[in-house]
């Protein structure tokens, strides 16, 4: 992985996925490991996205390098007219390692043939968000103890939801059981599907969010209002996908529910005081996670 | 009832005869292989009637022997195009054109996001399904279907 973008998360085999979250272990055991003190790590975010910006800068600060960098396109070049291509080129010789967030698709890929040092994809428009889903692994490693034979329920908007996608393909490594609890205006799409079905991984659709008994693992996402052609079918179905703690009830005791954050009110906050809730823990171990992403790709571990 | 056979567009004495294009797609072809460009001399017939097509296209260029790698590139609006290889007036080699794995700077992606739409990249697809016809874009992984098809 030495020296290797990440900008998907199938540029990683289940090894260096696995690889990955043993040193994020190792990095949340000890977080304070300065091992990068000599190195300038550029974080490029042509779009505003605090919660990731903090979170790679924290995890850039505690391995000891400096950042350089922007928080959002307004007060970088790219308002003077710069192209990415120029802005990487420029950058990559300044900096050991390029962290990039950027409102279009495929610029990650773009940037990383671009630059001369590894890039790191942010989130790249609809399409990648490769560390969300290594911290989404990370903590349904932990809270379960494994990654294997696990049953998701995932919820919500499957349709758009990139975190979904990258995570289901990356899960798919792991012999699991995927529960698909979506309206039909936001279902899984068709080739997710078919990947699965390639990959002999078992999965149900479901529009109503019930037999929650089962789950090990319940991925809630925000039903955006935006996403319906229809404002009336949003009216209609925004409420069914909410999450109370009453319905919590008669889960496994292992049951934990992730969110990418932020949420709006799709889980509802009497969820929070459950031991069941576990969405701001998992924001936490975004900054260990995203320390041992870097600390693989500059050979450091 | 005999057929009354007769060429359309005349014969040529060495080259290539590029047949079964669908009638629509001529001026594509031209301009996926580039023919516009080149010094030698180049027939071709639009409309012409076909069993096959209802109406095709057929393109002769003299002198010109294509590498598959190039003649490849237009199976994506001619896949039923037959080559021809001539040779003093005699065709001395019928070859098919095959749909490659990976697409490199020919179709435009659909998606209006991605990044290939948006600065001077050159596009580049993988060939997910050759007979449903499925592109996916190397940068945004999006799929272009042949319903979505645009040349650049």
């Amino acid at each position: 992985m030495k020296n290797k973008s990440l900008v998907s998360i199938s540029d990683y085999s289940r090894d260096e996925i696995l690889h990955i979250l043993e040193l994020a272990a190792h990095f949340e055991a000890n977080p304070n490991q300065p091992v990068m003190r000599d190195k300038v790590v550029a974080s490029l975010f042509f779009e505003p996205s605090t919660r990731t910006r903090l979170s790679f800068e924290t995890a850039i600060n505690r391995l000891g390098a400096r950042v350089i960098g922007f928080s959002d396109s307004a007060s970088s070049s790219t308002s003077k007219g710069e192209t990415v291509k120029d802005t990487i080129k420029m950058v990559s010789n300044y900096a050991d390692l390029i962290v990039m967030r950027h409102p279009l698709e495929g610029s990650a890929r773009y940037a990383s043939e671009q630059a001369d040092v590894p890039v790191i994809n942010a989130g790249d428009g609809a399409n990648q968000h490769p560390t969300q889903t290594l911290l989404d692994l990370y903590s349904i490693q932990k809270t379960q103890g494994t990654l294997e034979n696990l049953t998701v329920f995932m919820v919500g908007d499957l349709k758009y939801g990139r975190t979904v996608h990258s995570l289901l393909m990356a899960l798919s490594h792991f012999n699991p059981r995927f529960h698909f609890v979506a309206p039909a205006e936001l279902a899984i799409p068709k080739e997710y599907k078919i990947f699965l079905e390639k990959k002999n991984i078992a999965f149900v659709e479901q529009t109503e969010m019930n037999n929650l008994d089962k789950a090990d693992i319940l991925y809630m996402t925000r039903v955006q209002k935006e996403r319906f052609s229809d404002p009336m079918e949003y009216e209609r179905v925004k409420n069914a996908y909410v999450l109370k703690n009453a319905m919590l009830a008669n889960t496994k005791e292992n049951l934990r529910v992730l969110h990418p954050l932020p949420r709006v009110n799709e889980i509802h906050t009497d969820v929070d005081a459950s031991p069941k809730a576990y969405y701001f823990k998992q924001a936490e171990n975004g900054v260990y996670t995203r320390m041992a992403i870097i600390a693989a790709i500059m050979g450091l571990k | 009832m005999t057929q009354h056979k007769q060429l359309q567009v005349s014969a040529i004495e060495n080259g290539t005869v590029i047949d079964h294009i669908p009638a629509e797609s001529l001026f594509v072809v031209i301009n996926i292989l580039g023919l516009d460009t080149i010094p030698n001399q180049i027939t071709f017939g639009a409309n012409l009637d076909s069993r096959k097509l209802g109406k095709k296209a057929i393109i002769k260029v003299s002198d010109k022997f294509f590498e598959d790698s190039e003649i490849n590139k237009i199976s994506l609006v001619a896949p039923h195009a037959k080559l021809n290889i001539i040779r003093d007036y005699e065709v001395v080699e019928k070859r098919d054109v095959e749909i490659p794995d990976e697409i490199i700077g020919i179709v435009k992606c659909f998606n209006p996001k991605c990044i290939t739409n948006n600065e001077f990249i050159k596009t580049r697809f993988r060939v997910e399904d050759k007979n449903d016809l499925m592109l996916k874009c190397h940068y945004c992984e999006k799929i272009t279907s042949r319903s979505e098809l645009k040349m650049v």
